[in-house]
């Protein structure tokens, strides 16, 4: 027990992966599970997860949120929880199968929501801020209980194992998606539970992360005073949760998150060439020298309409952009972009600290 | 009652008569005249109970024919009733006064910071090195806004209330001049500006010659108002309220009247030769609105275009003060810690008033933090900040910045003597006697400032460098620290785990 992740820090070592369709077109989820074979070496079966994009069309004003839960009685407790607050338009067993590899699977479910209005207008919140504190609420109070996903048309599917069986485990080739995220988890040691795996998601922000960061409990401290809880105590959790913060709550554009997260050095914001690039850039380090993430990453943060590939400011870790037609691909490695598109051109690797953001022709998704 | 006014001297001057050769540099450099000359006899003699082994005699002899000892010669061991304890007992009985003393808490109180270590990288993620790769020191200290805002095109408005920047996280402690000498005030200002950090004035006003390092000058308003004019506000980069300080909380600044010559008099707005005592309070400061008002009049008076550091003793109720001070509109709240230095205190206050310096800030750091106010100020903490190790413990606990004056002395060559109340500081700090001052050269003084803070920052990014680290996103970072010995409330107190752990 004393293991469990949330308990103990855990450092990981990581592959990640994303494909995007820039013109929207969604594809099922057997390339991206593909993608991660090549990157086998790269987790040690202890967490495996995907997002994928534009899967519920049919739900898409709902938001839809994956629990897992440790048993019956949690359920109940939950259900009776969420309903308090939200209409459950649609709640459901997330469709399974067996997986020889994957054991000790807890009840996995699916719920599509919307706010109760009259608890919406009591509160004086936004939906978006309402959902987040539901979230919130029952993965730091309700035992056994655990939100994993909770975005509008989009989904976490994540687990204990190897990141290809967890594909196959959640049946990804029946979702379609114009964006899927990946990850592989090389934990150096056992989590032991299922909510550790990435992605990481919060409304529809998820992330993928390969890396430790090294400035952890400086980001942790300094996002928890604003309502947050790292209850897990991995990498990816902060920095969802402090892409959410600056984005959400403070407004940034992805590129002004990036030059927060991954701070520019003094020295390169001397040299930028317009007086206005350096007001600006000296201005984000000011105000928020505590959400500067240091040590190595790569991430992939996904959300509605498109994703942010970034690296930290030194580029600790390998990561690598590749193009084909109205896709973009990204991963850890040449090889996994390989085994989704064999033909992939365009290959580079950007530097550290320069995003590469990628989205989807308004009205496509 | 002959002889119970007697106290045998503390230390005896040990002279080797072989390798002594006349030269009688120790009765020139003496100020506390312990050495003298006897031609008659061809021998040079010293009267010890003069004696305060500050090592100036010892550091210029040159035979090295010259030590300073502990005397042997001492009053039944008793673990309860120590000689000092005693001692103190006659002297009082004698004076029938307060007992002073000076520089920082001598006693055995434990040091947090010796008892709590360092993270570095291994294996999960790399270390970095500061030879190969850029390391940043830089920090800003003040406000930080709560909500950004854009203009009418969506674009950041990027003002913000004004900040300090250093660059390393250190700056020179309040000392005023008055209490140290002119040469080590011009070091401290020379070398500030080259560093490109802050010195502080203290509360003895600006001399009329150290106006141009006004850039590089925190300048402080104490109870005693010593000091206060316009052109003194308006001079420096910063203005810092003193509530309170470490080594003598709830009581005002000291300085003896023989410190008081015509240079500080002029400076300090005081009659020459008059004991400058600020009282105990701010007589217009008796709750926390009350600083708010001052902290805004000031501010109103420097056009708000300078940040305002109030500056706190730590004590019992540390972290609530803290928050009330937070609230109150200063941009950045000073922690002195009960270790923390002084050029004269009662002995009492000095040795058991205040708090620890390690835990105050940890627990102003998460109460602000709980408040969700922390980005309302910079914390900046002194009172024993001892080498470049403290400094990353400091910041990675929770501090912006650190304030050294004790060590900064140090490198101008104080030896630690405690005796700066007497005015008679042998090596040119602590004294406002022309001929003492002057050993004090400022040409090297600052040198040896830049040279001290150029090393600490070196290392510094090399602590840094070894937990992966290369930014102050340091601050605040309690999991790169865990304790040795230390009981579960003082580790609950600091919010660090225990090694191995
Ligand atoms: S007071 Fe200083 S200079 Fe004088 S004898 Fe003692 S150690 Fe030497
Ligand atoms: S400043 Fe001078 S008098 Fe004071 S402790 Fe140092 S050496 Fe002694």
């Amino acid at each position: 027990m004393s293991m469990l992740e949330g308990r103990i820090r855990i450092p990981s070592g990581c592959a990640i992966s994303a494909v995007i369709s820039r013109e929207g077109r969604r594809m099922t989820g057997e390339k991206i599970i593909e993608s991660m074979r090549p990157m086998h070496e790269r987790s040690n079966g202890l967490g495996g997860g995907f997002a994928g994009y534009g899967i519920y069309p049919e739900y898409k004003d709902l938001f839809a949120l994956h629990i897992f839960y440790d048993g019956e009685l949690c359920r109940a407790a939950c259900e009776a929880y969420l309903r308090d607050h939200l209409e459950i338009v649609k709640g459901e067993i997330i469709p399974t199968r067996k997986i020889p590899n994957i054991t000790d699977e807890p009840l996995i479910w699916r719920y599509f929501v919307t706010p109760l209005r009259s608890v919406l207008a009591s509160r004086q919140l936004d939906e978006n801020e309402f959902l987040a504190r539901i979230v919130m609420h029952i993965n730091t109070h309700l035992q056994g209980t655990y939100v994993f996903s909770s975005g509008k048309n989009m989904g976490v599917f994540k687990a204990v194992g190897f990141p290809e069986d967890v594909g196959a485990f959640y049946r990804l080739e029946e979702y379609e998606a114009y964006c899927w995220t990946a990850h592989g988890r090389y934990p150096t040691n056992t989590p032991g539970w299922w909510g550790g795996a990435h992605p990481f998601a919060l409304l529809d922000r998820t992330i993928v992360h390969n890396g430790e960061i090294s400035s952890y409990d400086a980001n942790r401290r300094y996002i928890e005073m604003f309502g947050y809880k790292c209850t897990l105590q991995t990498d990816t959790e902060v920095i969802t949760y402090i892409a959410d913060f600056l984005q959400r709550k403070q407004g940034l554009s992805l590129t002004e998150l990036a030059s927060v997260i991954a701070a520019p050095f003094w020295s390169t914001i001397k040299r930028k060439p317009t007086e206005e690039e350096r007001l600006n850039l000296s201005f984000l380090r000011k105000v928020y020298p505590s959400l500067l993430i240091t040590g190595p990453f790569s991430i992939i943060l996904g959300f509605e309409g498109g994703l942010m590939a970034l690296n930290d400011r030194l580029k600790l870790r390998s990561m690598v952009v590749g193009e084909k037609d109205d896709l973009t691909f990204i991963a850890s490695e040449e090889a996994a972009i390989r085994a989704m598109e064999p033909e992939a051109e365009n290959i580079w690797s950007p530097a550290g600290g320069e995003p590469v953001i990628v989205t989807v022709k308004e009205g496509c998704y | 009652m002959p002889g119970i006014n007697y106290f045998y001297p503390e230390f005896e001057v040990v002279r080797n008569d072989a390798r002594c050769i006349r030269c009688q540099v120790c009765a020139r450099q003496c100020a506390n005249e312990v050495h003298s000359y006897d031609p008659e006899r061809d021998l040079m003699l010293s009267d010890e109970s003069k004696c305060v082994n500050c090592q100036r005699c010892v550091s210029l002899c040159p035979t090295r024919a010259l030590k300073i000892v502990k005397s042997d010669c001492r009053l039944r061991e008793n673990a309860n009733w120590e000689g000092d304890t005693i001692r103190e007992v006659y002297k009082q009985a004698l004076s029938g006064g307060v007992l002073l003393s000076s520089m920082g808490n001598p006693k055995n109180y434990p040091v947090y910071w010796d008892k709590i270590l360092i993270n570095a990288s291994q294996v999960t993620n790399p270390s970095i090195d500061p030879l190969r790769e850029p390391m940043e020191t830089r920090v800003f200290l003040g406000k930080k806004p709560e909500k950004l805002e854009r203009d009418e095109n969506g674009n950041l408005k990027c003002e913000l209330t004004p900040q300090l920047e250093l660059s390393m996280p250190v700056m020179f402690s309040a000392m005023s001049y008055g209490s140290i000498s002119y040469n080590a005030h011009e070091s401290l200002a020379r070398a500030s500006k080259e560093l490109g950090i802050y010195y502080n004035t203290g509360e003895g006003g600006l001399h009329e010659d150290f106006y141009v390092y006004g850039p590089n000058t925190i300048v402080q308003v104490a109870s005693g108002r010593f000091g206060v004019h316009r052109d003194y506000m308006e001079a420096g980069a910063a203005v810092e309220i003193k509530m309170g300080q470490g080594a003598k909380p709830g009581i005002g600044g000291h300085l003896p009247g023989t410190k008081v010559g015509p240079d500080v008099s002029r400076t300090r707005m005081i009659p020459e030769g008059s004991d400058a005592i600020s009282p105990a309070p701010h007589h217009d400061i008796y709750s926390i609105e009350d600083l708010r008002q001052l902290v805004y009049s000031i501010k109103e008076a420097t056009g708000h275009k300078k940040p305002v550091i109030v500056k706190v003793a730590a004590v019992h109720n540390i972290a609530a003060i803290a928050s009330g001070i937070a609230r109150s509109g200063a941009d950045i709240i000073a922690i002195d810690g009960f270790r923390g230095g002084t050029g004269a205190a009662p002995t009492r206050i000095r040795d058991s008033v205040g708090i620890p310096i390690e835990l105050a800030l940890a627990a102003v750091d998460q109460r602000l933090r709980d408040e969700g106010i922390r980005g309302n100020v910079s914390l900046v903490v002194g009172g024993s900040i001892r080498s470049s190790a403290d400094v990353v413990k400091a910041i990675a606990l929770g501090a912006d910045a650190c304030y050294i004056a004790t060590a900064a002395l140090l490198a101008l060559g104080c030896h630690l003597c405690r005796t700066c109340q007497t005015g008679n500081c042998n090596w040119g700090i602590a004294t406002q006697k022309p001929e003492l001052v002057k050993r004090l050269n400022p040409d090297l003084g600052y040198k040896r400032l830049v040279n001290l803070m150029t090393a600490w920052n070196h290392e510094i990014k090399e602590l840094m460098g070894g937990m992966g680290i290369n930014s102050m996103a340091l601050r605040g970072n309690r999991l790169m620290l865990r304790g040795v010995g230390l009981t579960d409330a003082e580790l609950r107190i600091l919010g660090i785990s225990h090694a191995g752990e």
